[in-house]
C-alpha cells in the first residue's frame, strides 16, 4: 500500500471508510488523486476473515483492539429525549473497522422509491417537521444506485410493482434462497393479499468479482463474513482503492478536528494515532464521511474564529434533523420447524405498506422483514415466548419446543426529520481521548409512533395469517441511537437550510465535502445504505470533473 | 481420555491462533492458565483443578447451574460442564465478577440455612429445596449472573469449557456446521406458490 507522509499535501483526505467513505476512496483515487483514508478503527482481520468457528462467545467479548463496532465506553455518547432533560450516558454504536458499518449489517439494499425524493410534494411540508424535498430526484440517482448494485455487489431480483423503486438493469448476482420465514411471508400475503419481494442483499449468492458466494453459515448480521460473501466496503472498494497505488488507508486514526485557513479554506485534517499523538496530515480537500453523527460532531469541533459555531454550520443547520430509525415487529411459533438460525438475517419484505397512507391518520410508512433467532446464546438469554420460564425445568422445555420453530418479523419505519432532534457536542462528558463527547437529542414525532404501532398491529396479523401457533410482540419503543443514524448535514440548494450542496459541497467551505448518511433528507424506509452507496457514487464523479477542473 | 485430551487442546490452540494480537496478549496468560483445566473439566470429579474456585465453591455453582439447565431425560448444564466454563471466564474475560460470585455463594449459604436449618449449605438441599431457594432469590443480582454464566456456558463454543460434546447446541437442534444448503426448514422445503 502506498504511504504518504503527513506532510505532504495530497488531494484528498477521506474520513472514514464506510459506505461512502470507501467508494469515494476507490472513484477519486482511480481517477488518479493522491487520497488518505483516516480510519478511526482497525483492519478487523476477524471480522471478516479470521479462522473462522463460530464463535459466538469470542464476539461478544471481543477486544477493543478488534471490535468492528465503536465501543460507547470508549467513543462516548449522551443521550436525552429533549432539551429539557440532563443528557445521561448513551448506548449509540456504529462500525469502527475499515469497511465501518458495512461489515456488520444485515445487507439490506432497497432503494429509495422516487416519491421519496420529494415527500414534502407529496403529503405537505407537515408544520412542525423538517419534511422538504430534495434537491436530486430519483431520475438523477437512479444510474449511480445500478452502479452502485454492479460495483458493490448487490443479489436480488428486479421486480415490477408499485412499492418497489424502478430499475433500468437486473441485480448482477441473483436472490438469496428463500428461508422458511419467506415461505410464511407467502404463505401469509396470499391470505392478506399482500406483497412479498425477495430482499437485495450485499451479499453475494455465487461468484462474483473475485469473491465467493454465501454459504448460509448463519452468524449474519452483527457478525464479519469469513468468506467475504457480504459486499462490504472492506472487501470490495478499498482494495481495488489500494490497488490504484494512490490510497493509503490509516488505520487507528481518530480525527479530532478538521482545520482552515484565513480564506475559509480546508487545509487538512488533525489526528489522534494509535498511540493517541496528534498527527496533522495535510490535503488539498476534505471528504468527511463518518456517519451522521460523527460527521456532525467532528463539524461541531472543528469551530474556529471563521467559524464560531462549528465548521460549515453558520446557519446552524449541523447536527439537526437526525433521524435514528424507527422500528417494530412480532415473534410467532410454527408448529414445524423452521430452522431460521441458517442463511442471511433476512430474505424477504412485505412492501404494501412503503408508502404513507393518509387513510390511517398520520404520516409513515414501512417494509416488514422476516427473520428467525440468531445465534444460541442469545437466545437462550432472552429469545423465548414471553410466558417460558425463566430457568428450571420449564425453561429446558421450551429452549426445546420452540427454538427451531420460531419466527420474527422486523420493520423497518419512517421517521420525520425534526429541527429539535439532534447531534451537539455535550458540554462536560469527554471521550476517551479527551474530546466532547456526542450527545443526542432525539424524540421521535407522534406520528412515528403511531406509524410504528401500525406495524406492530400489521405484524401480529401476518404471523397469524401465516398460521402461528402463538404470537407476540413487546411494545414500541423510540429509538435511542444506533448505526441507521441520518440527516445531520442535509442536502439542499439552500444554504439557510441545508449544510450541503445537491453535489455535497459545504455550503460555507469550498474544499470541504460531505458524504454519508448525514447527507439525507428524509431517512426513507429506515434501510439508509443502498441510497447512501448511490450518493457517493454520483458524489465522487462530480468531484473528479471539478476537481480536474481546478474548482476544488 | 489421554487422546481426546489432546485433540481437545490442539483445538483450543488453533482457535487461539487465529485470534489478533491483542486480545491474545491480554487474555493469553489466562487462557493458558485456564487450559489445563479447560481440558482436565472434561470430568467434573477433578474440581481439584480449578482455577478460581475452591472445589467446594464449584460444587455450590454446578448445583446452581444444574437447576438452572437440570439434566432430565437429555443432559444439562452438569453434563456440559457450565462450571468449568463459568471457572475459565471468572479468570479470563469476566474477571470482574469474581468477587460477585465469593459474596454470592455465601449469601446463597445463608439463604439455604434461613429457609432449611438443618443444612449447611445449597448442595446439602434436595432437589425440591433447591428449587424453592432459587425462587427465593430469583430476582437477585447473583442470581441473573449465575444464570447469565450458565446459559452463556451452555450454549458457547464447546473451547470454552462447556458445550461439553455440543450438548447445549444438541437440545436446541442447532447444526454448528459453517455451510447449510436450502431448504433450511419444513416451510421451505414445501412446493412454493413464489412467481
Amino acid at each position: 500500500m502506498r504511504q504518504f507522509r503527513p506532510q505532504e499535501e495530497v488531494d484528498f483526505v477521506i474520513i472514514g471508510s464506510g459506505a461512502a467513505g470507501g467508494i469515494m476512496a476507490k472513484q477519486l483515487s482511480m481517477a488518479g488523486f493522491s487520497v488518505v483514508v483516516l480510519e478511526q478503527g482497525g483492519w478487523g482481520k476477524y471480522g471478516h476473515e479470521w479462522d473462522y468457528n463460530k464463535d459466538e462467545l469470542l464476539q461478544r467479548n471481543i477486544s477493543d483492539e478488534d471490535r468492528l463496532m465503536s465501543n460507547p465506553a470508549r467513543q462516548r455518547n449522551t443521550f436525552r429525549r429533549t432539551d429539557r432533560e440532563e443528557a445521561r450516558p448513551g448506548n449509540h454504536s456504529y462500525g469502527s473497522v475499515v469497511g465501518g458499518g458495512t461489515v456488520t449489517y444485515g445487507g439490506s439494499s432497497w432503494r429509495h422509491l422516487p416519491w421519496e425524493f420529494n415527500e414534502a410534494s407529496h403529503v405537505g411540508t407537515m408544520a412542525g417537521t423538517g419534511l422538504a424535498d430534495w434537491p436530486i430526484s430519483y431520475e438523477e440517482l437512479e444510474p449511480y444506485y445500478t452502479q452502485a448494485e454492479w460495483e458493490m455487489g448487490i443479489s436480488g431480483q428486479r421486480v415490477d410493482s408499485p412499492f418497489v423503486a424502478p430499475m433500468s438493469k437486473e441485480y448482477p448476482v441473483p436472490p438469496v434462497p428463500m428461508k422458511s420465514s419467506g415461505a410464511l411471508f407467502y404463505r401469509a400475503a396470499a391470505k392478506l393479499g399482500l406483497s412479498v419481494v425477495p430482499g437485495p442483499l450485499a451479499i453475494i449468492t455465487e461468484g462474483y468479482m473475485g469473491r465467493s458466494g454465501c454459504v448460509n453459515c448463519g452468524m449474519c448480521s452483527g457478525y464479519g463474513c469469513h468468506v467475504k460473501a457480504r459486499s462490504s466496503s472492506a472487501v470490495t472498494v478499498i482494495p481495488l482503492a489500494i490497488e490504484t497505488g494512490n490510497c493509503e488507508v490509516r488505520v487507528r486514526s481518530y480525527v479530532r478536528e478538521i482545520l482552515t485557513d484565513n480564506n475559509g479554506r480546508v487545509t487538512g485534517v488533525t489526528y489522534f494515532n494509535a498511540e493517541k499523538q496528534e498527527v496533522f496530515q495535510n490535503a488539498k480537500s476534505v471528504v468527511l464521511s463518518a456517519n451522521a453523527g460523527e460527521s456532525a460532531r467532528l463539524l461541531l469541533m472543528s469551530a474556529s474564529n471563521r467559524f464560531p459555531d462549528g465548521l460549515a454550520n453558520s446557519n446552524g443547520v449541523v447536527g439537526r434533523y437526525l433521524m435514528l430509525g424507527g422500528g417494530a415487529g412480532a415473534s410467532a411459533l410454527f408448529e414445524h420447524p423452521l430452522n431460521d438460525y441458517k442463511g442471511v438475517v433476512s430474505g424477504t419484505g412485505i412492501v404494501d405498506y412503503v408508502p404513507s397512507d393518509p387513510d390511517r391518520g398520520f404520516y409513515g410508512g414501512g417494509r416488514m422483514t422476516s427473520r428467525g433467532y440468531a445465534t444460541p446464546i442469545s437466545y437462550g438469554l432472552g429469545g423465548l415466548s414471553p410466558d417460558a420460564p425463566r430457568w428450571g425445568a420449564g425453561y429446558k422445555q421450551a429452549l426445546r419446543d420452540e427454538s427451531r420453530h420460531r419466527m420474527a418479523i422486523s420493520c423497518f419505519t419512517t421517521q420525520l426529520p425534526l429541527e429539535t432532534n439532534r447531534v451537539d457536542l455535550d458540554p462536560t462528558v469527554k471521550d476517551e481521548w479527551g474530546l466532547p463527547a456526542m450527545r443526542i437529542t432525539s424524540t421521535s414525532h407522534p406520528d412515528d409512533i403511531k406509524n410504528m404501532e401500525f406495524f406492530r398491529q400489521k405484524s401480529i396479523e401476518v404471523l397469524e395469517a401465516a398460521g402461528a401457533k402463538s404470537v407476540w410482540a413487546g411494545p414500541v419503543r423510540d429509538s435511542t441511537g444506533g448505526a441507521h443514524n441520518r440527516g445531520t448535514c442535509r442536502l439542499g440548494d439552500d444554504p439557510r437550510t441545508s449544510v450541503v450542496d445537491k453535489y455535497h459541497r459545504a455550503h460555507d467551505v469550498p474544499n470541504l465535502f460531505i458524504v454519508d448518511g448525514s447527507n439525507l433528507v428524509t431517512g426513507g424506509r429506515n434501510h439508509p445504505t443502498m441510497t447512501i452507496q448511490a450518493l457517493a457514487f454520483r458524489a465522487a464523479e462530480h468531484l473528479v470533473r471539478s476537481a480536474r477542473a481546478g474548482e476544488v | 481420555m489421554d487422546t481426546q485430551g489432546k485433540s481437545r487442546r490442539s483445538f483450543l490452540i488453533d482457535s487461539v491462533a487465529g485470534l489478533g494480537g491483542v486480545w491474545v496478549a491480554a487474555n493469553y496468560p489466562g487462557i493458558l492458565e485456564a487450559e489445563d483445566h479447560v481440558l482436565r473439566a472434561a470430568e467434573l470429579g477433578q474440581a481439584d483443578k480449578f482455577v478460581f474456585f475452591t472445589p467446594e465453591q464449584a460444587l455450590e455453582v454446578e448445583e446452581m447451574a444444574a437447576q438452572i439447565i437440570p439434566t432430565d431425560q437429555t443432559p444439562g448444564a452438569r453434563e456440559a460442564h457450565v462450571v468449568a466454563f463459568i471457572d475459565r471466564a471468572l479468570v479470563t474475560f469476566d474477571s470482574e465478577r469474581q468477587a460477585d460470585y465469593t459474596q454470592g455463594l455465601e449469601d446463597l449459604a445463608a439463604q439455604a440455612r434461613q429457609s432449611f436449618p438443618s443444612a449447611g449449605k445449597f448442595s446439602d438441599l434436595t432437589f425440591d429445596q433447591q428449587i424453592q431457594v432459587l425462587t427465593e432469590i430469583e430476582r437477585t443480582p447473583f442470581f441473573n449472573l449465575v444464570r447469565t454464566h450458565t446459559i452463556t456456558g451452555f450454549f458457547a463454543s464447546p473451547v470454552h469449557g462447556g458445550n461439553h460434546d455440543k450438548i447445549g447446541w444438541q437440545l436446541l437442534g442447532y447444526d454448528d456446521s459453517l455451510n447449510h444448503e436450502a431448504p433450511f426448514g419444513y416451510y421451505d422445503a414445501l412446493p412454493q406458490p413464489r412467481g
